[in-house]
């Protein structure tokens, strides 16, 4: 989209750390800092371990939707579809359970990953905007959930003393494993993007793509894999929310691309693509989670004011985001 | 270019301009064939009520994916609009109405204002919106669903003139409105001017800013419209499900109808086009009993199938 703003320049320095990319990403750091520090010390039960346990979990499953959202969003592109193949993931996951372990664990990760390899294959090969073709495997993912699930009228249960369950309930020192699965994944998220001639090709992609093209980056190939990631990502969330519940709600993930396109947003990666980081991501996750959690603190004020104080929140960052860059 | 590729080539684009006029067509006959008791009035009428409001929407959307934009609010909007109809009823609906229009047009500004002078990314910028819109409808109606009983207000969604409902009077006169707007004025060259290259436009001396932020705010103002027919239909001020998802509905109708995501041109026919056909889709599958789960993978096949046509080559 055309903006002002002149991507291709940033993207020349993907690696180097210009000023305002610091900036940027201490931006949100700072913001995160201060609202734990003010949390800390005006909600006595925030700081709690219980307290921290839970919004480690709840920040889990959505950071490992939007480490996906992060590469796609650095190609340039958009995942629409996240929060229905999220649905998808849970469902197929609940209901592969009673096949054992690996199938529970596998069976979201391939089918989730497929759409998301098809959402790729449109997108690179066919020149269609990754918006309209995300927002069309949104509909399709929902609507092959409602086949599995008898329009919806089944939830399927995970055994509770099946092994897969204590992927979404087991814990280390109480903190849950989607905690320690998100950690990892980020983690090796951040090496892949800033060590990998991949993680280059990512910034290449969205950067400038002419000139990408014009250097040998494999666009296509690079599209379709973050593409594919993002599906199979945000299926993972999916198996892991399922193995929390003990069963695949088929009625969760509606709008969950949005809250992965606003972390992802607010931690500093550009909608231009061709510059981002994971770190930033995961700070974002972190910022939304702890607003949403001194809200729910605060017992007398209504719960509709957290998704006030949320778009309040993204204006803001992307506001001064936009300040800073100038 | 031998005879025949330029023949290809003239059959694509054909199809890219009229393939939606061709499906609608082709739908209107397969259930006028095979579905009982279809093209009956009282069943056109109905499915005609039930466009309109989305209708009413997508124009405003597609002048804001012309100037290459989108706005992810409308269904907030939507929301916003159906919280404020009941504070003001009380002082008549007329007064209502305007309220809830001119909150509209506040959003529709605000957005514009985003994105035209603090130039941040339509994406984003409506984003906010959409998360905090909802939110506050939501606070002003104190989470509640409010029944409606002020006889004025309800005849917007139950009244017709000579057997049109109101709602569908007013999603075509507002149709025609937008095709004139954007074929007849300076204001309509220039959004498309700025669709196709801001740079140039910004460079031609395009008051890019002020038409900006007036097509949010028409956008804004529709949705508003749409929001008030719906509540009135409703009877019910509900913010909590009034205009959900009808950001992608809107988007999806303008696409289906051939006006590109890119910018640059907007095709008001089309888009109406757009909507009666998926809402055609809708209603067919409906009619033959298809289960809601095929029916969504149908119209995912359907939009892309849209833009695979409509799509620009490389």
């Amino acid at each position: 989209m055309t903006t002002t703003a002149t991507p291709a320049n940033t993207a020349a320095v993907p690696a180097g750390a210009s000023r305002t990319k610091v900036l940027q990403r201490q931006g949100a750091a700072v913001a995160l800092a201060l609202v734990v520090a003010v949390s800390w010390l005006v909600f006595p039960r925030f700081g709690s371990l219980d307290n921290l346990r839970d919004l480690a979990l709840q920040g889990a499953f959505l950071a490992v939707i939007a480490l996906g959202m992060t590469f796609v969003i650095i190609t340039g592109g958009i995942d629409l579809s996240v929060g229905s193949v999220y649905a998808l993931g849970g469902v197929l996951a609940a209901w592969g359970s009673q096949h054992g372990f690996l199938v529970a664990l596998l069976l979201p990760l391939v089918v989730c990953g497929l759409i998301g390899l098809v959402n790729g294959l449109l997108i690179a090969r066919t020149n269609m905007a990754p918006f309209i073709v995300t927002l069309a495997s949104l509909l399709f993912a929902r609507g092959l959930l409602l086949v599995i699930t008898d329009e919806g009228a089944t939830t399927y249960q995970i055994p509770p003393d099946s092994a897969f369950v204590e992927l979404g309930r087991g814990t280390v020192f109480g903190f849950g494993y989607p905690i320690f699965v998100a950690a990892v994944l980020c983690l090796l998220g951040g090496v892949v993007l800033n060590r990998t001639s991949f993680g280059q090709n990512v910034f290449a992609t969205g950067g400038a793509e002419q000139s990408a093209v014009l250097m040998g980056v494999p666009i296509a190939r690079t599209k379709v894999l973050v593409y594919t990631t993002s599906g199979t990502l945000a299926g993972l969330a999916g198996a892991l929310t399922a193995a929390y519940l003990q069963s695949g709600v088929t009625v969760i993930g509606v709008g969950l691309e949005l809250d992965a396109i606003a972390v992802v947003v607010i931690g500093g990666t550009l909608l231009t693509g061709g510059m981002g980081t994971v770190l930033g991501t995961v700070i974002g996750v972190g910022l939304i989670k702890v607003i949403q959690n001194v809200i729910n603190q605060i017992g007398t004020l209504d719960s509709n004011y957290q998704s006030v104080v949320s778009g309040v929140f993204l204006l803001i960052v992307v506001v001064l985001q936009r300040i800073l860059r100038r | 270019m031998t005879l025949k590729a330029t023949r290809t080539a003239a059959r694509t684009r054909w199809l890219q301009d009229n393939g939606v006029y061709v499906a609608v067509g082709v739908l209107l006959l397969f259930n006028a064939l095979f579905t009982a008791n279809f093209l009956t009035l009282g069943n056109v009428t109905t499915q005609l009520v039930q466009a309109a409001p989305v209708l009413i929407v997508a124009l405003g959307m597609a002048l804001v994916i012309g100037t290459e934009g989108v706005d992810l609010s409308v269904g907030a909007v939507m929301a916003l609009a159906a919280a404020i109809i009941p504070l003001y009823l009380g002082a008549g609906p007329l007064v209502a109405i305007t309220m809830a229009l001119v909150a509209g047009v506040l959003a529709g500004v605000f957005n514009g204002f985003l994105v035209a002078r603090v130039g941040i990314q339509p994406i984003v910028a409506t984003l906010a919106l959409l998360v905090g819109g909802r939110g506050l409808a939501l606070v002003i109606a104190d989470g509640q669903l409010v029944q409606l009983h002020d006889p004025a207000f309800l005849a917007l969604g139950t009244g017709d003139v000579l057997g049109v409902p109101i709602s569908v009077l007013v999603a075509g006169v507002l149709a025609v409105a937008v095709a004139a707007l954007t074929n007849r004025t300076t204001f309509g060259r220039q959004l498309v001017a700025i669709g196709g290259n801001r740079k140039a436009a910004t460079l031609a001396g395009l008051p890019v800013t002020r038409v900006l932020i007036g097509v949010y705010a028409i956008c804004g103002v529709l949705a508003a419209v749409a929001g008030v027919l719906a509540t009135s239909r409703l009877s019910a001020s509900d913010p909590a499900d009034m205009g959900l998802l009808m950001e992608l509905s809107a988007i999806t109708a303008v696409v289906v109808g051939g006006t590109p995501l890119t910018g640059g041109r907007v095709r008001v026919l089309g888009t109406v086009f757009g909507v009666v056909l998926m809402q055609l889709v809708r209603a067919t599958l409906i009619k033959h009993d298809l289960p809601d789960s095929i029916a969504q993978m149908i119209q995912a096949a359907i939009i892309i199938a849209a833009v695979y046509v409509a799509r620009e080559r490389r």
